[in-house]
């Protein structure tokens, strides 16, 4: 097997990634994940280590599978997962992902879901708060295959910028080779609501605790219905104490 | 309680408070009335610390009174004596509680801390925040600052379904996001609520009154009489209408108009507000 050479910026995959980081990880492996016909499975992939960290998850779901997977992206460094979702008929995949970043860090989600028969459903949930000089993307693509019919997917994607030298990028992408398909996606970029922050620093939480609350809320979607979803909670909440 | 002296501000660079000037003694309720436009609420967020109220002149000395654990505040007697530690030193000291807190000095939730509750004119809607989780959060962060010891989760549900009984409101309100879908009288219902719960010295309602039904009024006008006329605690009420004092006697009333207070009096000078309007009265 020959090891693909290191990405460029041209590659739009590759397009915000920390190139320099990536190289030091360099090749990808990729993890493959089979959900059976008919069954159920979740993942929680929690990435909060020192260094650089690329993953590349490729997962397929059979007829009637469904697939859960969670992701706290908010590793100290360059933080990258890339995902791959095959959706046979009728399959479900939920993806609820929180990106949060500090200092210099380059976070990223980068997607591609792939609906291969008809009636498979994918939603996607993206949050992430950027603080100093981070970068958070989010790269989305849903192909919609010939004879996908009743393809029902949706992204929601919103980042919330704590200063204004951090950055958002967000790029949801459409390729649709089928009839009546239901593909929503939003997109907003924004800023902590002042006059919230006030209300609430007015009844007596200091402003770190006051945001933190509302930053808490923002990213809660991402991790609602999660097996795990308090540990999740817990552990986004104790760091977005370090970025507020 | 609260001695304003001569307070000028500004608002995105436009003088609104030009040199206002108000005494508030412990025990006592001011009403502030005053046409649309004339600063009030820009005297209430002022005193609040709003960023953007930007203050170009005078003072504010808030002068809380020793605390005394209260039936609402302190689920027990206060153990030992932890006063005078974090914040403690600032706002409870026999001495400075004396002489009094610059008030300008302080950040929004210090002020708070002090014993300052504001009574938002539009209380502001926050998703995905529950009013029983915030409020715990600030009551506790209030206590802290004080050197007193936080209250655990029993004891804070059990003294808010209290002060929600009190108004009469639903405690599965309270559960529910910060004022997110609240109609505008259930807004300024909650506020009271919050009031209630946090135990303030000093209030500033900013038209608490308006949106309120008929009998919301009284429910309110009640609840601010039964958390607020205390002879260690005092109001500044802002309102239009008499109708609300029918309920919370005011020992003073002013008019602030032009940015300052242009004429004061007792509680019939609001009769006479609403019977002449202000261009005959404050002229
Ligand atoms: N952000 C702002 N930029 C410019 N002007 C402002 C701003 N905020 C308030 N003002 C102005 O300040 C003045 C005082 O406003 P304020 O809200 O204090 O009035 P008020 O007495 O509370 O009126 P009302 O009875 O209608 O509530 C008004 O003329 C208002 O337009
Ligand atoms: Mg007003």
């Amino acid at each position: 097997m020959t090891v693909a050479a290191l990405p460029t910026r041209k590659d739009e995959a590759f397009r915000y990634a920390d190139l320099d980081a990536l190289a030091g990880v360099w090749p990808v492996a990729r993890e493959e994940i089979l959900v059976p016909s008919g069954q159920s499975t979740s993942l929680s992939v929690v990435e909060d280590s020192e260094g650089a960290v690329a993953r590349h998850l490729v997962i397929e779901l059979e007829a009637g599978a469904s697939f859960d997977l969670r992701i706290l992206n908010c590793g100290a460094a360059f933080g990258r997962i890339a995902v791959d979702a095959q959706l046979g008929e009728g399959a479900s995949f939920t993806l609820g992902a929180a990106q949060l970043g500090s200092g210099v860090q380059v976070l990223e989600i980068v997607t591609e879901v792939s609906h291969l028969a008809p009636n498979a459903v994918s939603r996607q949930t993206i949050r992430s708060v950027l603080a100093g000089q981070a970068t958070g993307t989010y790269l989305g693509k849903v192909a919609v295959a010939r004879g996908a019919l009743g393809t029902d997917s949706e992204q929601s994607v919103r980042a919330m910028l704590l200063s204004r030298t951090a950055t958002a990028n967000a790029k949801p992408e459409l390729e649709i080779y089928a009839d009546d398909v239901k593909c929503a996606h939003g997109c907003a970029v924004g800023e902590l609501d002042a006059q919230g922050l006030f209300y609430l620093e007015s009844r007596g939480l200091p402003p770190e605790l006051a945001k933190q609350l509302m930053l808490q809320a923002f990213i809660a979607e991402a991790f609602s219905g999660a097996a795990d979803e308090e540990r999740l909670q817990a552990l986004a909440l104790a760091r977005l104490g370090e970025l507020v | 309680m609260l001695q304003i002296n001569n307070l000028s501000a500004t608002v995105a660079d436009k003088p609104i408070l030009k040199g206002l000037s108000l005494s508030i003694n412990a025990g006592e309720i001011h009403a502030i009335m005053g046409p649309n436009g004339a600063g009030k609420s820009t005297l209430a967020y002022t005193l609040g610390g709003r960023p953007g109220y930007e203050v170009t002149g005078g003072s504010v000395t808030f002068t809380p009174p020793t605390r005394h654990p209260r039936e609402g505040g302190d689920p027990s007697p206060a153990v030992g004596n932890t006063q005078g530690q974090e914040l403690g030193s600032r706002f409870r000291g026999n001495d400075e509680s004396v002489l009094g807190i610059d008030l300008l000095t302080l950040a929004p939730h210090e002020r708070a801390a002090a014993g300052l509750f504001l009574g938002f004119q539009y209380p502001v809607e926050i998703p995905g925040v529950s009013f029983v989780q915030f409020l715990r959060e600030a009551a506790n962060a209030q206590r802290t600052a004080r050197g007193e010891p936080p209250l655990s989760g029993a004891e804070f549900l059990k003294l808010a379904r209290e002060k929600a009984g009190l108004l009469k409101m639903d405690m599965d309100m309270l559960k529910r996001p910060v004022n997110v879908g609240f109609s505008g009288g259930e807004k300024k219902r909650a506020e009271m609520v919050q009031m209630g719960i946090l135990d303030p010295s000093f209030a500033v309602l900013d038209e608490t009154d308006s949106g309120l039904d008929i009998d919301a009024l009284r429910i309110v006008g009640e609840g601010i009489n039964a958390i607020m006329r205390k002879p260690d605690k005092a109001v500044l009420l802002i309102t239009h209408y008499q109708r609300l004092l029918d309920y919370v006697k005011p020992d003073f009333v002013h008019v602030l108009a032009g940015g300052r207070i242009v004429k004061s009096g007792g509680a019939e000078l609001a009769l006479q507000l609403e019977e002449e309007g202000y261009e005959a009265v404050a002229a």
